[in-house]
C-alpha cells in the first residue's frame, strides 16, 4: 500500500511541479538569473541521473559523459538546422554535406540514439575493464570525441572548429522541464524494473551477479547504452540552451562538474542526484556570485573577494563534502512519502521523547 | 562406474592448474539422480576450485564436465600450460568448451558460496527476487514500460514463497547483511533456489553453525532436496553432517581424489584417516 501512496505522491508533487514552471514562465525573464539556474538545472539533472544509473546503480565508474553529450548535442544541430540556413552556418564548407533537416523531437530522439550506438562501439573494447581503468578509458573517449569533432576534415558534417548554430531551440523553462521529466521517468521505472536489479546485483557483487544467471558483459553494455542515450539527450537540451554548441566546450571538467552532483546527491539515488543538479548550479550561478566581484564596506576592501575566488569557496565546500559526508545528500535512499512520514515520526517521537525528560 | 544417463553430473580427469600449482589433479567423479552427494578434504584440498570448474568460474587446465549427459566444459593443456601441465591424464582431449557461470546456471546449476555473497545493499526480497531475472523473458523496454506486470507478479509471489520456505517471511524487508550468519546462509540457499535448478551445489553450507543449527540445517537439506527434485552436491566440514545426509563422498587431498563410497566406507578408510589425523612417523 505504501508503493501507491508513494506513487501518488510523486505524481501530485510532479503535477504541482507542472504548474510551478507554468507560472514562473509568465512571471519570470526568461533570461533572468532564476531562469537560467532553473534550466540548466533540469537539464543537468537528466544527465546526472543518466550518469547515477551507470556510476551509482551499475557500478560502473565511467567519466565519459561530455562526450556523449557532445554527440548528442551535434547530432541534434546537424540534423536539425534547416535546409535554408545550412549556407550561412557552413560558409566554410560549402553549405554542409547534409542538406535535409528533422523536426526537432525526432532530432533529440536520433541524439540519443546516435549516442548509444557510439556507446555501444566503445563499450565492446572498454567494459571489459575495471573500476579506475574504465575511468580512464572513457574519459579519454571522452576527450578524443572533443578532438575528433573538431577535425577539418570532418567539417562538412560537422563545420570543424566553428560553431554550429540556427537551428531549433526553446525559449521557455516548460520544454526542458517536460523533456527531462519523461527521461527521469524512464530512468527510474528501469532501474525498479527486473533489469534495474540486476544492474544493484552487478554493483554488489560481480561474481554471485553472474552466479544468479545474469549475463555480465550483456548487461553492462546494457546499462552504458542506455545511460549515454540519455547523456545525449541531456547534450542535445544543452544545445538548445545554448543556441550554439561547439565542441571546443564539452571538457573533461564538465564530466567532473557531473560526477561532483552525484556524489554530492548520492551515488544510487535518483533524487538526490536531481536535488543537488538545482542546488548546485543555484550555488554556482547565483548564491556564490557576490564571491567573484570585489566589494566595499565604507572605506574598506572586504579581502579575498576577486575574480575567481567563486572557485576557491566551491573547491573547499567540496572537499569538506568528500571528507565528512561521502554519502552525499541522499545517501542510497530516495524522497519519497513514506520516507518523509518515517522521519517526521522519528523527529515527533523524539520531540516527546525530550518533553518527559 | 556406469556410465549411464542417470548421472546428472560427471567429472572426467578434471585438472586444474595455477601457474605452477596443481589445485586439482585427474579428478572424476558423478552425481546420479536425487542423490545427495559429499565432498570432502582437509583444508586447501581443492574442493572449492572443483566447486568453480563446474559452474563456470574457472576453466579447467584439462578435462571435461558433463551436465545431464551433454558436455558443459571441456578443455585440455594448450598454448603455455602444453610445457608447463603437471597433472595426469593429459592428450585424452582435443576439444575446448567453455561456457560464463550465467549460462551453466541458466542449464540448471545454482551454487551458494563458502564465504556468503549475498547482494548487500539490497533488501532479502530483492535478493531473492533477482535470481528470477533470468528466466525472465522480458526485455529492457517492455520492462521499463511495465508490460511484463504478469511475470513480475508471478516472480514477487514465488520470491514469498521460498522466503517463507526457509522461514524467512518475517525478514524479508531487511538488509540482507543485516541478518545473522545462520540467516544468510538460508537466503543463500532461497535465492540458488529460485534459479529454477535440478542440481544444487552446497559450499560448506553448515560452516559457522553450532551443532543445533548444523541438525536444522540438514532436515532443511532433504527438505528441499524431496520438494523440488533436486541433486545436490555438497562441500562440507561438519562430519555430522555429512555422515548424516549423504548418499555418497568424494574425498580430496592435495587435488587427489584419495577415496570415495558410501559414508560407512569413508569412515573406515585408512587413507581418508591419514588425510584427515595425519599419518604417523616411525
Amino acid at each position: 500500500m505504501t508503493k501507491k501512496k508513494d506513487l501518488i505522491f510523486a505524481l501530485v508533487l510532479l503535477a504541482a511541479a507542472v504548474c510551478l514552471v507554468a507560472v514562473l514562465d509568465r512571471i519570470l525573464p526568461q533570461t533572468g538569473i532564476v531562469m537560467t539556474v532553473l534550466k540548466k538545472g533540469c537539464i543537468y539533472s537528466l544527465v546526472a541521473v543518466s550518469m547515477n544509473l551507470l556510476n551509482g546503480f551499475t557500478g560502473l565508474f565511467s567519466l565519459g559523459q561530455a562526450g556523449f553529450m557532445l554527440i548528442g548535442g551535434y547530432t541534434y544541430a546537424i540534423l536539425t538546422i534547416p535546409a535554408a540556413d545550412r549556407a550561412s552556418v557552413y560558409q566554410y564548407f560549402d553549405g554542409g554535406i547534409v542538406q535535409f533537416s528533422i523536426p526537432f523531437w525526432a532530432g533529440l530522439v536520433c541524439a540519443g540514439i546516435v549516442s548509444a550506438a557510439f556507446a555501444w562501439l566503445i563499450g565492446l573494447p572498454v567494459l571489459r575493464l575495471k573500476s579506475d581503468y574504465l575511468a580512464i578509458a572513457t574519459l579519454g573517449f571522452a576527450e578524443i570525441v572533443r578532438a575528433f569533432f573538431q577535425w577539418d576534415t570532418l567539417g562538412p558534417l560537422t563545420n570543424g572548429s566553428n560553431m554550429l548554430r540556427k537551428y531549433p531551440s526553446f525559449t521557455t523553462l516548460m520544454f526542458p522541464f517536460v523533456v527531462a521529466a519523461i527521461c527521469i521517468a524512464l530512468i527510474v521505472l528501469l532501474i525498479n524494473s527486473s533489469f534495474g536489479r540486476a544492474f544493484k546485483a552487478i554493483r554488489d557483487d560481480e561474481v554471485a551477479a553472474e552466479a544468479m544467471g545474469i549475463n555480465l558483459a550483456h548487461h553492462k553494455r546494457m546499462s552504458f547504452c542506455i545511460s549515454s542515450f540519455f547523456a545525449g539527450v541531456g547534450g542535445a537540451l544543452l544545445a538548445m540552451y545554448q543556441t550554439t554548441i561547439q565542441a571546443q566546450a564539452f571538457k573533461s571538467n564538465m564530466t567532473y562538474e557531473i560526477l561532483l552532483i552525484v556524489v554530492i546527491g548520492g551515488l544510487g539515488s535518483v533524487t538526490g542526484s536531481v536535488l543537488a543538479t538545482f542546488l548546485f548550479y543555484a550555488a554556482s550561478e547565483w548564491w556564490l556570485r557576490f564571491l567573484d566581484s570585489p566589494l566595499m564596506i565604507g572605506d574598506w576592501q572586504v579581502p579575498l573577494l576577486r575574480s575567481g575566488f567563486r572557485k576557491v569557496v566551491f573547491s573547499v565546500v567540496i572537499m569538506l563534502i568528500v571528507l565528512f559526508a561521502r554519502q552525499g545528500i541522499m545517501g542510497d535512499h530516495e524522497i519519497s512519502l513514506s520516507g518523509l512520514m518515517k522521519l517526521f515520526r522519528r523527529k515527533r517521537k523524539e520531540a516527546s521523547a525530550n518533553e518527559q525528560v | 562406474m556406469s556410465k549411464s544417463d542417470a548421472n546428472v553430473l560427471r567429472l572426467e580427469h578434471i585438472t586444474m592448474q595455477f601457474g605452477g600449482v596443481v589445485a586439482v589433479n585427474d579428478f572424476s567423479m558423478e552425481v546420479n539422480q536425487g542423490e545427495i552427494v559429499a565432498l570432502i578434504g582437509p583444508n586447501g584440498a581443492g574442493k572449492t576450485t572443483a566447486f568453480n570448474v563446474i559452474t563456470g568460474v574457472y576453466e579447467p587446465t584439462n578435462g571435461i564436465v558433463y551436465f545431464n549427459g551433454k558436455p558443459i566444459v571441456e578443455n585440455y593443456p594448450r598454448g603455455k600450460m602444453k610445457k608447463l601441465y603437471q597433472g595426469d591424464s593429459a592428450l585424452i582431449y582435443d576439444k575446448v568448451l567453455s561456457q560464463t557461470p550465467d549460462k551453466i546456471t541458466k542449464l540448471g546449476i545454482a551454487r551458494t558460496f563458502q564465504n556468503i555473497r549475498l547482494f548487500r545493499k539490497m533488501t532479502v526480497f530483492e535478493n531473492v527476487l533477482i535470481a528470477r531475472h533470468l528466466r525472465s523473458r522480458a526485455n529492457f523496454m517492455s520492462a521499463t514500460l511495465r508490460l511484463n506486470a504478469a511475470e513480475e507478479r508471478a516472480n514477487r509471489e514465488k520470491t514469498l514463497e521460498l522466503l517463507k520456505l526457509v522461514g524467512l517471511d518475517a525478514n524479508k524487508d531487511d538488509l540482507a547483511t543485516s541478518l545473522p550468519y545462520g540467516k544468510q546462509r538460508r537466503l543463500e540457499i532461497a535465492r540458488a533456489l529460485a534459479t529454477e535448478p535440478t542440481l544444487l551445489l552446497l559450499d560448506e553450507p553448515a560452516a559457522g553453525m553450532n551443532p543445533q543449527e548444523t541438525l536444522d540445517l540438514a532436515g532443511f537439506i532433504r527438505e528441499i532436496k524431496d520438494r523440488f527434485q533436486l541433486t545436490i552436491f555438497v562441500i562440507e566440514h561438519h562430519m555430522d553432517l555429512v555422515m548424516e545426509i549423504s548418499d555418497r563422498i568424494y574425498v580430496l587431498d592435495f587435488g587427489r581424489m584419495i577415496a570415495s563410497g558410501t559414508p560407512i566406507e569413508i569412515q573406515t578408510n585408512q587413507h581418508v584417516i591419514d588425510a584427515y589425523l595425519g599419518v604417523q612417523e616411525d
